[in-house]
């Protein structure tokens, strides 16, 4: 009786942990559509038809919002993370790109790829405080842990434009290689690391004196230099590594954080873009646009597990928090 | 009734068809949004006073754009509208790229559009911009107009973009230091769609030559591409008709293409005088390639690939028409001025020229990897598109064609090919 008793509460157990699994959301760009996949099963067990275009997704702190760049749609979708039903819109001036939300999840920054701003929007009132003029085609976007800074990347203007969040004005503007896509400071905030997708490298850059202190250049045999392009990136936590896609060379660089030294070369699916970490940082996930999956990579052994089939072009990830 | 049922879910299909077609593209109404919205953001922008990053104003660039007046060609179709306004729009954008990019770092750009009339002196109206000071310019001229100008005293001491011809001559033995040009050549385009007939299997050709002087340029790269990768050229002939075949066609290719046994029908028929009404008359069923049909290119509106489409959308929303090669090249000269200056932070003549040369100079231009210069003849180096009308087929350099500094340079006139002596 009592083994059975345990069996049973076992039992309960596993399955309460697999629900309460992490999911990840991914959203495809000529499908309009966001899949949703059970990171434990390794599975997409919803796919939802959003806005049009959708790229850039993030999720409020407490993982109870999806927020959903709808290039296309010229605004952003705020939808309900359990159900993934619209909730309301965000006006977000045109073609928003990529997205990040202030520490306190009041203020969303937004890139207007078509349209050369920031565009600021206040999360309460749903209303645009302010528009930032940046440089031709914002993307990246990284900001400081306490919300002060935020380095915004212009991919034709190539450059790292540094904005102080208190009076939304461009303080430094810093020069990087070619098609900057995206901007990562490192977890203590002395390093903002923007990766280039047409010069092949990534730009180790220090907030406080501006200056470019490392670039880091990719080599892998058989592969040819044109079709290394970075663009993803994201450290883990406990300042050991660093992880970045280079699209069409079809692997994430795993870089040490400190040496900046590349440690390995990890074969995924292709022209792989954004990467998200579960919150344990111990699984990592790649969109594939190309191959149209989604790479499960294992952060401890520094292995890819499984790839998992979406829709077409998948192209940003987020993964909830809870 | 039930034909009625069956017409009302037609229908339906169709809207949903169109709607789901529609989603890559902006429409005219979404891009008149945008429009209005960049208005009603800059009015409230203005209201709220907020002042714009702009760093004290160091270098002053400015940029000459010359087009020229030429007769117009009859319409043999009757769907493309004629452009009197190609590279226009091109350099707008570019020059509005190139300030973004200057207002951070103090850099300030000009330019002057210069149309030169039929009644005008090319050669005297350039001589009056050089006196002036001018030193960068973006030329829309053909072959035997970039030969008057390097004639002309001190003309070492400016740079000229060519964004037009595609005379492989010019990037030979008639080649300058100072002259780049952006427009691919006969012998790029060529090979560029060479590769890809090659990687179909497709190595039986029927080339067809129309009667214009760039049309039989276009065909000698042709032969020299299809001799470059063992292709059979297995008929050969030129097109000399001189009636417009817009009735008659259904009667005359027929008999033009029948003969002896080929893969694909390969035209050069540049003025589009009768390529078009090749397809679909053949007396074999044979695709068309060259210059109608499948058709190699630097630009064409089906790209959306690598932020093309961010590309597409503005200059749609600018121009209210579709981005034309002229355009894009037109674009990407003075990028590449606007890129160099922002590196080298000078706009001395010099300087900029052997920038642009050397292997540090790279631009992002939305073909997926960055463009760059040949070093030995001013070509720049870029992706071919190869599409259809209405669909982009295959980019090349096609996979397997290895170089050992750029793949690109497996299209065109190579280094040790190359006649070009600066």
């Amino acid at each position: 009786m009592k083994f059975i008793f345990v069996a049973l509460m076992s039992f309960l157990c596993f399955n309460l942990t697999s629900v309460k699994a992490n999911l990840a959301y991914i959203t495809n760009e000529k499908d309009n559509t966001v899949s949703v996949i059970d990171i434990g099963k390794k599975k997409v067990i919803k796919t939802v038809k959003v806005g049009q275009r959708p790229r850039g997704i993030i999720m409020s702190k407490d993982g109870k919002l999806v927020l959903i760049c709808a290039s296309d749609d010229d605004r952003v979708e705020v939808r309900d993370a359990k159900t993934l039903k619209l909730k309301y819109h965000l006006p977000s001036g045109p073609d928003p790109e990529l997205f990040i939300l202030s520490p306190d999840d009041d203020v969303l920054y937004i890139a207007n790829e078509d349209d050369a701003m920031v565009t600021v929007v206040d999360m309460n009132d749903k209303m645009i405080i302010d528009d930032i003029p940046v440089g031709v085609e914002p993307e990246g976007m990284g900001l400081t842990n306490n919300g002060k800074t935020l380095v915004n990347t212009s991919e034709t203007t190539n450059m790292a434009h540094f904005i102080n969040t208190d009076t939304l004005e461009i303080t430094e503007n810093v020069l990087v290689d070619a098609r900057p896509r995206v901007a990562m400071f490192t977890p203590d905030d002395s390093e903002v690391w923007v990766s280039a997708e047409i010069g092949g490298t990534v730009k180790v850059i220090n907030p406080s004196t501006k200056e470019v202190t490392h670039t880091i250049g990719f080599e892998i045999p058989g592969v040819n230099e044109e079709s290394i392009q970075p663009v993803g990136v994201r450290h883990t936590s406990d300042g050991k590594y660093t992880f970045v896609a280079l699209g069409p060379a079809n692997r994430i660089a795993v870089i040490d954080q400190k040496t900046k030294e590349i440690v390995k070369y990890l074969l995924v699916g292709q022209r792989v873009w954004q990467l998200a970490f579960t919150p344990d940082q111990k699984t990592l996930l790649s969109t594939n646009g190309v191959s149209n999956d989604v790479s499960i990579i294992n952060v401890d052994k520094l292995k890819v597990e499984k790839s998992v089939k979406v829709g077409r072009f998948p192209w940003g990830v987020v993964i909830s928090p809870n | 009734m039930r034909a009625k049922f069956f017409l009302i879910i037609f229908f339906c299909l169709a809207f949903s068809l169109s709607l789901n077609t529609d989603s890559r593209e902006l429409s005219i109404q979404q891009l008149e949004e945008r429009k209005k919205a960049d208005r009603e953001r800059k009015e409230a922008r203005e209201k709220r006073g907020k002042k714009v990053f702009q760093k004290e104003i160091t270098i002053t660039t400015e940029i000459v754009f010359i087009s020229k007046e030429r007769e117009v060609p009859p319409v043999l179709s009757n769907l493309d509208p004629i452009l009197e306004d190609e590279g226009f729009y091109g350099v707008k954008l570019a020059i509005e790229d190139n300030l973004t990019t200057g207002r951070f770092l103090g850099h300030d750009y000009k330019i002057e559009f210069h149309r030169i009339l039929k009644q005008e002196n090319l050669e005297n109206e350039f001589k009056k911009l050089m006196e002036k000071g001018r030193k960068f310019f973006v030329v829309d001229l053909n072959e035997a107009e970039l030969l008057t100008l390097m004639k002309i005293p001190g003309i070492e001491n400016v740079i000229i973009f060519n964004t037009r011809a595609k005379n492989d001559s010019l990037r030979n033995e008639d080649c300058r230091k100072n002259i780049f040009h952006i427009s691919p050549s006969h012998s790029i385009l060529a090979d560029a769609l060479t590769q890809y007939l090659i990687k179909k299997k497709w190595k039986k050709w029927f080339l067809v030559t129309g009667p214009k002087k760039t049309d039989k340029l276009y065909a000698d790269a042709l032969k020299k591409s299809a001799k470059k990768f063992n292709v059979k050229i297995k008929e050969e002939k030129t097109w000399d008709f001189t009636s417009d075949l817009r009735r008659t066609a259904g009667k005359e290719v027929p008999i033009f293409t029948k003969g002896s046994s080929y893969d694909v029908l390969v035209v050069a028929d540049e003025a589009g005088e009768f390529g078009e009404y090749l397809a679909y008359r053949t007396w074999d069923p044979r695709p068309i390639v060259g210059t109608q049909g499948l058709r190699p290119s630097s630009w064409h509106r089906t790209h959306e690939q690598w932020g093309a489409t961010q590309m597409q959308n503005r200059f749609r929303r600018e121009s209210g028409r579709w981005m034309t090669e002229v355009d894009y090249h037109s674009w990407t000269a003075v990028r590449a001025i606007g890129e160099t200056i922002t590196r080298i932070k000078s706009d001395d003549v010099k300087k900029v020229q052997n920038y642009l040369l050397s292997s540090k100079f790279g631009l992002g231009a939305y073909k997926g990897v960055k463009v760059s210069f040949r070093s030995w003849n001013g070509q720049l180096r870029q992706p071919i598109l190869l599409a259809a009308p209405r669909s982009m087929v295959s980019v090349s350099p096609q996979e397997g064609y290895i170089h050992p500094f750029s793949e690109l340079d497996t299209m065109g006139k190579d280094q040790p090919e190359s006649t070009c002596k600066f």
